[in-house]
Order: C-alpha cells, then sequence, then structure tokens
C-alpha cells in the first residue's frame, strides 16, 4: 500500500508513524514545503523567546528517527490532486502516485485587506523563518504592534513582551481572545496585560499602514495613528486548501471530513488544521486549529488508511494560553448550549475566572482562568459526559469544587 | 533550615503587613512554636495590657519542624494574653493550616493592633492582603472556610477563623483551622475577634527545607517506625484519646458534676467501644479516624449523628460527618455535666467547632452553672426555660448552641465558670485555675496532675506536662515536683518544635533530638533541648509575673484540696498541692514567691 | 511484571506523607504544592482520596505534546517528562482527561508522576498501606481501562 501524506505538521507524522505501526510493509511519504526538519509551530513562541533553540522545536528528536521507520520525507507543495487518478502534482512539477492520501496541510496566516498590510516590516508569526525575522528586528525598547490579540496573537505577545519591546496591541474585537474566552476573561486578560506594561486598544481596528519616517504609521479607526518599528500580523489563520479547488474534495472552510477523517473523494482524508469535522458535543464540522486535535485526526486517518476502520466522536475545542505568567484555559461548549445551564465564579482583583456550561447534569463545555492544577479533568468531564448528579447543584453553587465532584463521581478510579 | 527565617508582621491599626527576618539568635535560644512566640509577645507588647484591647499582641507560630516528613509536623500555636486569665495563653493546633502558614515562608504570623472594621488575611506567599470580612462577618467557621475558599476560588486554601463566639467575646473563644482543628483554650479566638480579625487564609508553594536532608529522612524514618511499632500508637490509631474515659472511670479520676464526684455512671455510653457500636437503629457514631498534617498515628475521629436523635431530627445541614469525640470532649460534655448521650455529645462537639469555642472550658462552664441551678443560685427564668440539671442533654446542646451565638443564658456561659460563680456569688464552685476550668482529671486522683493545673502557665491545664505514669503508681505528693518540672520543660520543648504532644506515645527525648538536630542549624543535644524547654516555661512564667500573677494564684480550688474525693483508688484523698509547691519552686529555681531568681534568670539566659 | 500503585481511598487519613514525600523526591524540599500525587478530602474528612496519573496506555499527554517531551519509561511503564525537552506549552495539562499533569508555574515546565524511577516516594511513605506498589494485576488497572475507553477515540475492532 502506498500512502502519501502532504503536511509535514503535527497531524502528518503522527499518521506516518501510526501508518508504520499499523501497515508495517506500507510505503509512507511525506510532503512538506519547509526546509526544516518537521517542527512543531506551537513551539515558535519559546523560540521567540529564547526559552530554546531551533532544534527544540522538532517534531521528533532521535537522530534519524524518520530514515529509521522507513518514512520518506519529500520536499515540496502539492499544486493539485487528482482522486479518480491517484496522484499528486506537485508545484516544481513532480508527481507523486497514491492509493490512500492524507491532506494535513495546514493552515497559513491571513492578512486583512487594508492599504499597506504587505509593506516590509509587517510580520506574520507562523514559520520559523517569520520567528527569525521577528527576533530580528524585535529589539528591546523598539516600537512593535501586535495586529491581532487572538490565541496566536497572544503567544507571540508572551514573546515579545520577553524581548523587551514598547508593544501595543491592537484588537479588532472587544476583548483578548475572543475566540477562547468570553467577556469576562477576556477582559482580565487585557487587564493582566496592562498592569504588565503592554498597550491593550480593544474595539480598533488598523484602517491602514504607510511608511513614515522612522519605520511605519498605523491608520486605525476613529482616527487615531500608532507609529511602530515592527508590526506583527496575527490576525488569523485559514486552512490551506487553495490547491483543492478543481480536485473535486470537498471543502467549506476547511476540507470537509466524516467520523472516519475521510473527505467526499475516495481514498483521500484530510487531519489537522487543514481539516473541518465533526465537533464532539454539536456534531456539526469544524476546524479545530489545534495540537490535540491535530494529534487524534492524524492517528484515527491513519488507521482507517490503514484499513482499521475507527470511528472518530469529533474533536472538541480547547485551548491553554499563558498570557505573560497567566494560564487561561477553554474546553467544548464554553459558550454554552441551547437549553443548557452555566454557573461563572470571577475574582477579577486575584485574576481567577471559572466557568462551567451544563447540559442537565454534564459538563459540556468551560473556561478557566489562574487554574492550573488539574485542568485536565475539565476535558475529561466534557469528553466522557460524566452526569454530577447531586454535585451538579453544589458546583452551581462553587464552580471551583469541580475537582471533588469529578473524583466523587467517578469514585477516585485512580 | 527548619526555620523558613522569614516572620510576617501585620499591624490591623495601620493596615499594613510586612515581612521581616526571623531574629536567629532568638530561635536559637527558643527554638520555635510556642517558644519563639512566648519571646516575640514577651518583646512586643506589655503584659499588662488588656488582652481584649489592640495592645495585645495575637501570634500563630510554626516550629522548625512544622511542615517536615517528621510524623505529626502540623502543629502550630497561638500565642498572646489570654483573656480567659490574664495570663500567657499558648493554644496549639495541628490539622492543615499550620504547615500551609509555613509553606508560605514564614515562621511566625503576628498580629497587632486593631482593625478598624472586621478584616481578614488572605496570604499567597508573598502576596498579603487584609480584606474586609464584609459577608463573612457573622457567619461560622464552617461558613467561613467555605465563603473564603469560594471567593478566592481556590479550594487549597487553608483557614483559621474564629466563628460567632470569637466575635461577640466570649472568653474561652478559639481559633479553629481546617473546620475541627482548634488552638482551644484560654480564648486565644476571643483576641482575634476584639481586633477585627475574622480569619487567616493562606495557600503556600514555597516548600521547607532541612539542614541535612538525608540524615533527617533517615532519622524521620526510624522515630516513625518507634511510633508505628508502639502499644500507644496503636490504642490512639484505634480507639483515638477517648480510649482514656475507661480508664480515668476505673481510677476513680473522671470528674463528674462539676468535680463533686470522680466517677460516673454512663461512661460506657460514650466511651471509645460506644463510638464503634451500632446502636438500635444500626446508627454508628464513628465513620473514620483522621490524621492531622503529617501525622502517622491519625487519633482524630470522624463522626456523625443518627438522623433521628433529637438534636438533628429537624436539622438537616448537621447530618454531615465532622469531628467526632475525644476525650476532653467526651469528658466536658459527658461527666462533668452527668449527660450520657453519646449524640448529644456529638452535637455538642459540632456546636463547638462550628461556632468557634473551647469544649473544655464550655463543657466546665455549664456544669458550673447546673450546680448552681441545683442550689437554686440560677433560677429557671434565666435559663430560656431549660432546666440547667446534671444530666440534661437538652440542657448540654441547647446551651452549647446559645453560646456559641452569643444568646439568652448562653451570654452568661460565656463569662467562662469563674466569672459566672462570681456572679452567683459561689466563686468555690469554679473548678479551675487562674480562671481556665481543669480538663478531665481530677487532681485528688492524679496528684503531680494537680500540680500541673497550679503551676500552669496557661492555667488550669491537662496538656503542659505528662506525669501520669508517676500519678498512677504513686498517689499522694510525695516526690511529684520534680518529675512534674522536668515534664513541662520537656513539653515546653515538644510545643517548640511543631510536632504534637502525642507522639510521646511512643518516642524518648532521643526521638526528637535526631530529628531537630538534623533538620535544625546548629547542634541540638537531649540537654540543650531540655535547656529550651526550660528556658521557654520560665519566659512565660515571667510574662505572667509581669501581668501581676504571684504565688497565690497557683491555688487550686477547695473543693480538690479540702473535700475527700467520695469514690475510686483515692477515696479519702484531697489534693496535697500545699506540700508539692514549695518543692516545686525550689525544683524551678524560683523564689518563695513564685518568681524565677536572678540565678535561675541567668543560667537560662533570660 | 510491571508495578503500578494501588489506591485504597478507605485507608487514607490525609496525613500528607505522601505529598511531602513525592515534593521531597522531585523538588527536595517538603512542599505539598509541588506534589505529583494529592489528597482530596471530602465532607470534613468522612474520605480522603489519593490521586496520581495512573500512567494510563492511552497516554493523552504524551500524544499531545508537540516536542516530545513525554516519553514512556519501557522498564517502569511511567510516562516521564524530560524538563530539558519540555517547552512548558501546556497542551498536554488540558489533554490528559484525568488532570494528572501539571504546569509548574516557577520551573516553567509540566510535571507528573514518574513513580519515581521505580521506588514510588509516596508509597514508602504511607502509615497506613493507602497507597501501594504492587504488581499491575493487582490495581484495578482493568476497570481503569474501561474507564478509559469511554474517553477514547479508539478503534473499533
Amino acid at each position: 500500500m502506498n500512502y502519501v501524506i502532504l503536511g509535514a505538521g503535527p497531524a502528518g507524522v503522527i499518521a506516518a508513524e501510526t501508518l508504520r505501526r499499523t501497515d508495517p510493509n506500507g510505503s509512507v511519504t511525506i510532503v512538506g514545503d519547509e526546509r526544516e526538519a518537521p517542527y512543531s509551530r506551537m513551539a515558535i513562541p519559546y523560540l521567540l523567546a529564547d526559552n530554546i533553540k531551533p532544534a527544540g522545536t522538532h517534531l521528533r528528536h532521535g537522530a534519524g528517527h524518520y530514515d529509521k521507520l522507513g518514512i520518506t520525507l519529500r520536499p515540496g507543495r502539492a499544486a493539485r490532486i487528482d482522486g479518480a487518478a491517484k496522484s499528486v502534482t506537485l508545484e516544481d512539477g513532480g508527481k507523486i502516485s497514491f492509493d490512500k492520501l492524507l491532506i494535513a496541510t495546514g493552515s497559513r496566516p491571513t492578512r486583512p485587506p487594508i492599504p499597506g498590510i504587505d509593506l516590509a516590516g509587517i510580520e506574520s508569526c507562523w514559520t520559523l523563518k517569520d520567528a527569525a525575522a521577528i527576533a530580528a528586528r524585535a529589539k528591546p525598547g523598539g516600537r512593535v504592534v501586535l495586529m491581532g490579540a487572538g490565541f496566536i496573537g497572544c503567544i507571540i505577545l508572551e514573546a515579545l513582551h520577553a524581548r523587551k519591546v514598547d508593544l501595543t496591541v491592537v484588537e479588532m474585537a472587544d476583548r483578548m481572545v475572543a475566540r477562547m474566552m468570553d467577556k469576562t476573561g477576556g477582559d482580565m486578560i487585557g487587564r493582566w496585560c496592562e498592569r504588565q506594561g503592554v498597550k491593550v486598544m480593544t474595539s480598533t481596528r488598523v484602517t491602514a499602514i504607510e511608511k513614515s519616517k522612522n519605520g511605519l504609521r498605523l491608520a486605525l479607526d476613529g482616527g487615531r495613528h500608532l507609529e511602530a518599528d515592527l508590526v506583527v500580523c496575527a490576525t488569523g489563520v485559514a486552512p490551506n486548501v487553495r490547491f483543492l479547488e478543481a480536485s473535486g474534495v470537498k471543502t467549506e472552510f476547511g476540507v470537509l471530513v466524516d467520523h472516519h477523517l475521510a473527505s467526499s473523494v475516495a481514498n483521500v482524508y484530510a487531519a489537522g488544521d487543514v481539516a473541518q469535522g465533526p465537533e464532539m458535543i454539536t456534531g456539526k464540522t469544524e476546524v479545530h486549529a489545534i495540537q490535540p486535535t491535530a494529534s487524534e485526526h492524524g492517528r484515527i486517518a491513519a488507521l482507517n488508511m490503514a484499513g482499521q476502520p475507527t470511528h472518530y466522536r469529533g474533536s472538541l475545542s480547547m485551548n491553554v494560553l499563558n498570557t505573560l505568567g497567566l494560564v487561561s484555559s477553554s474546553f467544548g461548549q464554553w459558550q454554552g448550549v441551547p437549553g443548557g445551564t452555566m454557573v461563572e465564579k470571577a475574582d477579577p482583583d486575584h485574576s481567577r475566572y471559572l466557568r462551567l456550561c451544563f447540559r442537565d447534569d454534564v459538563v459540556v463545555g468551560a473556561l478557566a482562568l489562574g487554574l492550573t492544577q488539574h485542568v485536565g479533568v475539565l476535558r475529561g468531564l466534557v469528553q466522557t459526559g460524566i452526569r454530577l448528579g447531586p454535585w451538579k447543584q453544589r458546583l452551581m453553587g462553587d464552580p471551583n469544587l469541580v475537582m471533588h465532584a469529578y473524583l466523587d463521581r467517578t469514585k477516585g478510579l485512580a | 533550615m527548619g526555620w523558613q527565617r522569614k516572620i510576617l508582621v501585620v499591624d490591623l491599626t495601620k493596615g499594613e503587613a510586612k515581612a521581616e527576618p526571623l531574629n536567629m539568635d532568638w530561635a536559637f535560644q527558643y527554638l520555635g512554636e510556642r517558644g519563639l512566640a512566648t519571646k516575640y509577645l514577651s518583646e512586643m507588647m506589655d503584659p499588662k495590657a488588656d488582652p481584649m484591647g489592640p495592645d495585645n499582641v495575637l501570634i500563630f507560630a510554626t516550629g522548625p519542624l512544622t511542615g517536615t516528613m517528621a510524623s505529626t509536623s502540623g502543629r502550630y500555636a497561638v500565642v498572646t494574653k489570654g483573656p480567659l486569665t490574664g495570663a500567657i495563653a499558648c493554644s496549639n493546633s495541628g490539622g492543615k493550616f499550620g504547615a500551609e502558614l509555613k509553606f508560605a515562608g514564614y515562621d511566625l504570623l503576628i498580629v497587632k493592633g486593631k482593625a478598624k472594621k472586621p478584616v481578614y488575611l488572605h496570604i499567597i506567599d508573598d502576596q498579603v492582603e487584609i480584606l474586609p470580612a464584609d459577608g463573612i462577618w457573622g457567619q461560622t467557621v464552617w461558613k467561613t472556610e467555605e465563603l473564603l475558599k469560594s471567593k478566592h476560588q481556590n479550594p487549597l486554601l487553608k483557614v483559621a477563623s474564629i466563628g460567632e463566639a470569637g466575635e461577640k467575646g466570649v472568653l474561652y473563644a478559639c481559633v479553629v483551622n481546617d473546620l475541627h482543628r482548634a488552638a482551644g483554650r484560654s480564648g486565644v479566638g476571643a483576641v482575634m475577634g476584639s481586633k477585627n480579625l475574622k480569619a487567616v487564609a493562606v495557600h503556600g508553594s514555597k516548600g521547607v527545607r532541612v539542614k541535612d536532608p538525608k540524615r533527617f529522612m533517615g532519622a524521620v524514618k526510624a522515630a516513625k517506625e518507634v511510633l508505628a511499632n508502639s502499644t500507644g500508637r496503636k490504642e490512639l490509631t484505634e480507639y483515638g484519646t477517648n480510649a482514656m474515659i475507661d480508664v480515668m472511670q476505673q481510677f476513680g479520676g473522671l470528674p463528674t458534676n462539676n468535680f463533686q464526684k470522680v466517677q460516673f455512671d454512663g461512661t460506657e455510653k460514650i466511651n471509645a467501644k460506644a463510638m464503634m457500636t451500632p446502636n438500635a437503629h444500626g446508627h454508628r457514631n464513628l465513620v473514620t479516624n483522621k490524621a492531622c498534617f503529617g501525622c502517622t498515628i491519625a487519633c482524630g475521629r470522624i463522626a456523625h449523628i443518627d438522623k433521628e436523635h433529637f438534636t438533628v431530627v429537624n436539622r438537616k445541614e448537621y447530618w454531615l460527618a465532622s469531628g467526632g469525640l475525644e476525650y476532653e470532649t467526651a469528658y466536658a460534655f459527658g461527666p462533668v455535666v452527668g449527660v450520657a448521650d453519646i449524640d448529644a455529645l456529638t452535637f455538642a462537639g459540632y456546636m463547638m467547632n462550628e461556632h468557634g469555642m473551647d469544649p473544655i472550658s464550655f463543657g466546665a462552664t455549664l456544669a458550673a452553672a447546673m450546680e448552681l441551678y441545683e442550689m437554686g443560685a440560677i433560677k429557671k427564668d434565666e435559663t430560656d426555660g431549660i432546666e440547667l440539671r446534671f444530666g440534661n442533654a437538652e440542657a448540654l446542646t441547647v446551651m452549647a448552641e446559645k453560646t456559641g451565638k452569643g444568646e439568652g443564658f448562653g451570654k452568661i456561659l460565656g463569662l467562662g465558670s469563674k466569672r459566672l460563680c462570681e456572679k452567683y456569688g459561689h466563686p468555690e464552685l469554679f473548678m479551675g485555675v487562674k480562671g481556665q476550668e481543669f480538663a478531665g482529671y481530677d487532681s485528688r486522683a492524679l496528684q503531680g496532675m494537680g500540680l500541673g493545673y497550679a503551676t500552669s502557665n496557661r492555667g488550669a491545664c491537662h496538656l503542659k506536662h505528662d506525669v501520669f505514669a508517676e500519678d498512677m503508681e504513686d498517689q499522694t505528693g510525695k516526690g511529684k515536683a520534680v518529675p512534674v518540672k522536668k515534664s513541662q520543660d520537656k513539653v515546653a520543648m515538644i510545643d517548640s518544635t511543631g510536632l504534637c504532644l502525642f507522639v510521646t506515645a511512643g518516642w524518648g527525648l532521643e526521638d526528637f533530638q535526631t530529628q531537630v538536630d538534623a533538620a535544625c542549624e546548629g547542634e541540638w543535644s537531649v540537654e540543650r533541648l531540655l535547656e529550651t524547654g526550660e528556658r521557654v516555661w520560665n519566659a512565660e512564667r515571667i510574662f505572667n509575673n509581669n501581668a501581676g500573677f504571684t504565688a497565690k494564684d497557683d491555688s487550686l480550688p477547695e473543693r480538690l484540696l479540702k473535700v475527700p474525693a467520695p469514690s475510686g483508688t483515692a477515696k479519702g484523698k484531697v489534693s496535697e498541692l500545699g506540700k508539692m509547691l514549695p518543692e516545686y519552686y525550689e525544683a524551678r529555681g524560683w523564689s518563695k514567691d513564685g518568681r524565677p531568681t536572678n540565678e535561675t534568670i541567668t543560667r537560662l539566659g533570660l | 511484571m510491571q508495578k503500578s500503585l494501588l489506591i485504597d481511598p478507605d485507608k487514607c487519613t490525609s496525613c500528607l506523607q505522601c505529598e511531602m514525600a513525592c515534593s521531597f523526591e522531585h523538588e527536595g524540599a517538603f512542599n505539598p504544592a509541588k506534589s505529583r500525587i494529592k489528597i482530596f478530602e471530602f465532607e470534613h474528612g468522612r474520605r480522603a482520596i489519593p490521586y496520581t496519573c495512573t500512567q494510563c496506555a492511552e497516554a493523552w499527554c504524551l500524544h499531545a505534546c508537540p516536542v516530545e517531551a513525554l516519553v514512556r519509561n519501557q522498564a517502569t511503564g511511567a510516562v516521564e517528562v524530560k524538563e530539558d525537552v519540555c517547552v512548558g506549552c501546556k497542551v498536554c495539562t488540558i489533554a490528559c482527561p484525568f488532570g494528572t499533569i501539571n504546569y509548574n508555574q516557577s520551573t516553567g515546565k509540566v510535571a507528573k508522576c514518574d513513580l519515581c524511577g521505580g521506588d514510588p516516594q509516596c508509597a514508602a511513605a504511607c502509615p497506613t498501606g493507602a497507597i501501594t506498589y504492587v504488581d499491575s494485576d493487582w490495581t484495578g488497572y482493568e476497570r481503569m481501562k474501561q474507564w478509559a475507553v469511554k474517553t477514547d477515540n479508539r478503534p473499533q475492532a
């Protein structure tokens, strides 16, 4: 069996390893478009903060890891695929045929359509190359504007702050990390950042960027302006699906996949950031561009590709973020579900916050700020759908007893 | 090492909290906990100050072994001038609070002054806040802990607080930590209340280190084995301290009906076995045993009340399990008030913990009130319609709750036995010393205990010496002075380490020595440890002397000195305090009027 | 035969000797806040449950790690944190549905039970036998596995 994987991120690498384990005789090829060994974008901010060396970002550390497993790393980028002919054409003109194909091409940063957005001095932070460019330009005291205070923006924020730049964050939404935090939590993160000397401008839009005497000049809505030596753009990412336009592979935001991670075209699967798969609680398809989903997608797609039919329950959105030392996390349907209930407990003075969302007596989503101990149990509760019984009422009074509820309801199985 | 070398000083008048280095000279002289706090207290306040005024100082003190792997390392002491006695108060407690305070980085927490409005302390390592106690003041101990953990969204907080009793100045109010462990005696909770300090909530993550970790772990392991294998430890684990009630009953040293009797008809209904035996409904009082921090004994009892019992039948909130009977609570809610209803006793215990009161003082005060009632000195129209008769379980449980809440006749009971007896014109019925009520041992049967009671620096107390073996072997006052003195010094040392007195069920002095020496800087021999204990004892005594106490305060009630024990092994005997006391002063190196001589002061470097 | 921690909550007195032993072994100080095993108390002490990593076969933490900082020790079966590789991203802490791998703010790394390399100090310190280290067959491992199935997207063979 000839397996081809497009993309050398976590989903692709885990898929390749799973294929090798499951089908020892198959041929496994990963096509990657970056020159470095497969690495984790998750680790880039830590590189940017000088906490690790470039090799510290690598997904696998063993020397000759891929060779030993008989996994071929093929440089290149897919230009198009032909499901009927079972072949991939690369941008370099090369052609690769496959029996089973996994699309794990990830996502790419997007920039808002505003004048001057492509000027020199405006960087995204997505690849190791981007990171090197930012590192070279983000000097202590330098004026840096970070466009976008989403999840990725906040991770970069940490690294930029560590480089002691004069940092301003501009965010369109009314709060920081709007996609993983509600207003209460997002505002608490914002105030936390401000207390540490970061200027935070929410509900603010950059309308244009132009060159100025000393760097860049950003026009903001409402007529204000900002001067910057460096602009880091973290306004969002989108799945890399453009090369699939003529392939017949159905896409919406990402590649639509079913409960077996199979796309609409036979023998073609998708995993990770590029895949738009079932969500665990609602069953709707969603793109969850997060490490745990990439890892599960990769593993389960590979099992299905190798002929072990494996049902995927769906992905669970979850994130954990460290914003200048304030740890926040989100799980599942933290916005709540129709007909559900929720409880919130906030202590803004101490930057602590916990929200639990229930359907009946089952936790379906959670937000936490300042919680680092046993936080994974929030996932456990959402994922396993443990019925909380009488604990539901107690948690409505004090959601911080969630670990007790969990232990009591699982009888301390451990 | 052992010490965190840092103290936290909170001035509630100024609303300031600041960390200061620990005075290591004092630490080397006084070790920690009880001793070190005594030194700080003596240096920081005028012993004549009003205990309920802003000039009193309230110290929460850990020891060098608090928060280490030594068995029973959870102890801390609350040291202040006690309002019940006017003497130095030193009440220690287990649970988990003390270790947590140490983990936050502090050997001592010293509270001065008085807050304008009720406050509580919130301590997360170096972050210390004095926060308004809005919504918490007026709440019970149990509710306070729940509210603070919830408010700060931190189930890891350890809380020491006062209940309504401490807020309302019940003179034997205690500081309760971890729901049912208490720095119980002498009214340290009333002092906390007088400062408008409702609670201390702390979480620490700094850890505790020791001088020689490898040697320390070896010493700890060896000592734990000694303890594990000792008979005394096994009995404490299995039966708790209430195993004692049968011993005292047989011996005839069990104070009954306000010390009118020394044996009680009904111990089998409230003893350790009764706690473990299902009743007619199949309800078993004892749920489980529970340890304090670091404790490999686990003498603590967790009990629950029969749902059909009159105390809780319509009060579901008390159907929970909580701290159960120990010997002193069994005594104070049992024999001394003549009650033999185990659920009533357990309920009274809940009231003490929930509202923050010393069970010994409450029970003994109620006992005096019952005697006064039965003789007609207290009338039924004063007691909210309750028959204050010996044996009336309802009187016990209703008055426990009223006293805790400061309601009705409970307000009078909250004064303590001495003031209550004086109020009703019978001061001789107060069964205690220096204003503090006796624990559950009769000084006619246990002579050394009587001397210990009379000379205890915090007023009548059974926990400042341990001469049971001598007392049970020989029931005269002969030769008791020296063992009492030595034992007091030893206990003062143990109380200064951060460990629990109950480890003496298995440990000798060497077991303490090996652990202290491996943990603490300097060389700690047995001799140095004992001398430290003696120094602590004398420092307390000097505080009391300076507060106005003299030899005449080292006394026992006439009932024990003149009325012979009516039954038991000591039938016909009275306390021989008059003979023992001069010998004791001599052994202590004190003058006849009970003051340490200059020579003693010099010898101990006081 | 591989060994595992067997936990019997009914024997736990909540003395926290295990938490101290764990922190001493891993941090060199008695510091329950940094312990990999944690005692949870219920209702004024009616019950106490020691809780730590079961070294589950699924190893959610290991699979979620983006930099291969979590590895299985083949001798003990424990999933261990390679501190020099861990970047502190905390993804494993939300991926583990048991909540038994935690972020340590002071080191910037995650920490979990590593069975002390085969001589778990919590079990050695436990005075009541509530925590013992025994052959895996005895640990109710099967029970735990059934529980893990519920949490899993595993193959349906």
